[in-house]
């Protein structure tokens, strides 16, 4: 009885993991099949005004670029600062805990705190609101990667610093932050692929544009947002376009994904 | 320098406070006006976008109205008119502070149509009922399909797969936790709801399709995380279990669970967290109508979705109830991941 019991257990666990197998699996076959047959040269060089990708292509990276460029210089620092400055205070752990909390906070709730303080100050929508809700949203991502990582450093090389006499700043960025290296990029590199392909905070920040623009000041053209705004269209040429900009975004975001577990594979 | 250094890590450190602070301040500030006007009673109210007035030239009001408010209202306001009239639906809900809301409620309501007999006057009702049902229900049904599968896994990839399919398996599944949930709504609308229609009936964006994809979208985060928790039991206690002539089985459930149990309960309520504040997954597949549902297979719409699809176009008493909407979900989803984090995953630093 006891060995019938086991064997329906196992049997069954193994069916709920070929069962959930199944589904993901078929998200990524429909998404190949679907987005191989619908992309060609012509969605990247054109806008979207003409039936393409490339202003929402660019548009995307832009905007996620300039999140890091705001999201990473603050959430590096503050990592700094929980590992090497905080010696272990209750302020510090309760700045870890919220800053974990934020990490898992609603996207969509982070879209309209940033709709609230900047979109409606302002009156329009614009890339920089964009921009800084991706930021935002990145902060917690790299404060959690920063302060894990420099955890990691050997505390012999910290004190091997402080004794030949360095300044301690110095100390962090010459020898702890080089050895912590590795791990802190492939960190910022996943969270770069999560913010990549986020949607719900830009629907009313950047909002989304048919041209090809730079100018942060406007409506700027999102990859995601125009998936969600196509697919729901009936015309058929256009859901195919989101088919594309669907399969590119999740090919981008699985290959970032692997690049980050090859450079933590090399380094070991 | 070094004091310079100093403090800016630890400014830096006080933006995250700084942030999150001033967002749970500022959805307030926001959400104030419709605070004010509507109470705690907003949370059991389903009118959404009803227009309230008794004026003979109604129709002509009305639709002056609709088009002031938004486009979502005059669809809302079809859903909605059958709703207006039984108002006593509210007192299905029987806790004992809702009724007293409720007490309050009707009378006032009457004073209004009794004192306002100016035809120019209007009042627009918002009651968040609706999507705040939606929001828990979806999240129930997808907690309900993606338990039992997510566990399955983790058991399958920590101790029956052998290790060279446990590696693939496993880092395929984090892959696919790292997809963008627009994947996974996108998949639910065109792929995955007419399959639930075909078996289920109904129409292919509802309730039930909503709460299926979200439950797909979370159990790779959710396998994952257990399997995480699963593997750190330590060798030894299972080899002495085997020892002592336990079945696989009995060595999960007597061994595995009670020890990893803080941190599987833990990544339980982390994805349920998730799945609570998802906007794109299930903004494809909801239908986005305002409709409380009475079977499965209706659509009706959930927090995210309401704030995905009315934000931009909202002004005045409409956006402020969706700041007071933003609000909840913040609230709701704050306390469940703390809970999460304080209880289940503290970290053994």
């Amino acid at each position: 009885m006891r060995l019938f019991i086991n064997k329906v257990v196992l049997i069954l666990s193994t069916l709920a993991a070929i069962l959930g197998l199944v589904f993901l699996f078929w998200i990524l076959i429909t998404f190949t099949i679907k987005g191989l047959s619908s992309i060609n040269l012509y969605i990247f060089t054109h806008d979207l005004v003409d039936n393409g990708l490339r202003n929402l292509l660019i548009g995307q990276f832009v905007l996620a670029f300039i999140a890091v460029l705001i999201g990473v210089p603050i959430g590096m620092i503050a990592g700094i600062y929980l590992q090497e400055y905080s010696f272990g205070s209750k302020y510090a752990d309760i700045i870890r805990n919220l800053s974990d909390v934020m990490m898992s906070a609603p996207s969509i709730v982070i879209g309209t705190f940033v709709y609230a303080i900047i979109v409606n100050p302002i009156g329009h929508m614009s890339g920089w609101a964009g921009a800084i809700a991706l930021g935002i949203m990145m902060i917690p991502i790299v404060v959690r990667t920063t302060d894990d990582m420099l955890g990691l450093v050997p505390k012999e090389l910290r004190e091997a610093g402080v004794a030949i006499g360095a300044p301690k700043y110095k100390v962090i960025f010459d020898i702890i932050l080089k050895a912590a290296k590795v791990g802190i990029m492939t960190g910022l590199l996943l969270a770069f692929a999560r913010i990549v392909g986020e949607t719900a905070p830009l629907l009313f920040t950047s909002g989304n544009s048919e041209f090809f623009t730079l100018d942060l000041n406007k409506e700027f053209p999102s990859l995601t947002v125009a998936i969600y705004n196509l697919a729901t269209m009936p015309d058929k040429h256009l859901v195919d376009i989101a088919w594309a900009g669907a399969f590119i975004l999740t090919f981008f975001v699985l290959i970032i994904n692997l690049l980050g577990r090859y450079i933590v594979k090399e380094k070991k | 320098m070094e004091t310079l250094f100093k403090r800016l890590s630890a400014f830096s450190a006080t933006i995250i406070l700084l942030i999150l602070t001033s967002i749970f301040v500022v959805l307030f500030i926001y959400a104030k006006p419709a605070i004010k006007e509507y109470g705690i009673k907003f949370l059991v109210d389903p009118r959404w976008g009803v227009v309230v007035e008794n004026q003979v030239s109604s129709t002509q009001i009305q639709s002056s109205m609709d088009t002031s408010i938004n486009s979502d209202t005059s669809i809302n306001d079809d859903e909605d008119i059958p709703m207006d009239v039984d108002i006593p639906t509210d007192s299905d809900i029987p806790t004992d502070s809702d009724l007293v809301g409720q007490d309050n409620d009707i009378p006032t309501d009457n004073d209004f149509l009794a004192q306002t007999n100016t035809p120019t006057k209007a009042k627009v009702i918002y009651g968040g009922l609706i999507p705040i049902v939606g929001t828990i229900l979806s999240t129930l049904i997808a907690m309900f399909f993606a338990v039992p599968i997510a566990m399955g896994i983790a058991i399958f990839l920590s101790e029956i797969a052998p290790p060279f399919v446990a590696k693939p398996v496993g880092i395929a599944i984090e892959l696919l936790a790292a997809i963008p949930s627009i994947i996974y709504g996108m998949w639910g609308l065109f792929y995955f709801g007419p399959f639930v229609a075909k078996i289920f009936g109904g129409s292919s964006v509802s309730l039930l399709v909503a709460g299926l994809v979200l439950g797909i979208m979370i159990i790779p985060f959710m396998a994952s995380l257990t399997r995480d928790s699963m593997n750190t039991t330590p060798n030894v206690l299972k080899e002495s279990a085997y020892a002592m002539g336990a079945t696989k089985f009995e060595v999960i459930k007597d061994v595995i669970f009670p020890y990893a149990k803080k941190g599987i309960i833990g990544s339980m309520i982390l994805a349920l967290g998730r799945a609570l504040g998802e906007t794109m997954a299930v903004a494809f597949v909801i239908g986005g109508v305002f409709n409380l549902p009475k079977k499965l297979t209706d659509p009706t719409v959930s927090i995210p979705v309401v704030l995905a699809n009315n934000f931009a176009e909202s002004s005045g008493m409409s956006l402020s109830a969706l700041f007071y909407l933003a609000l909840i979900l913040f609230v709701i989803s704050f306390i469940v991941i703390s809970f999460a984090k304080f209880y289940f995953l503290r970290d053994k630093k």
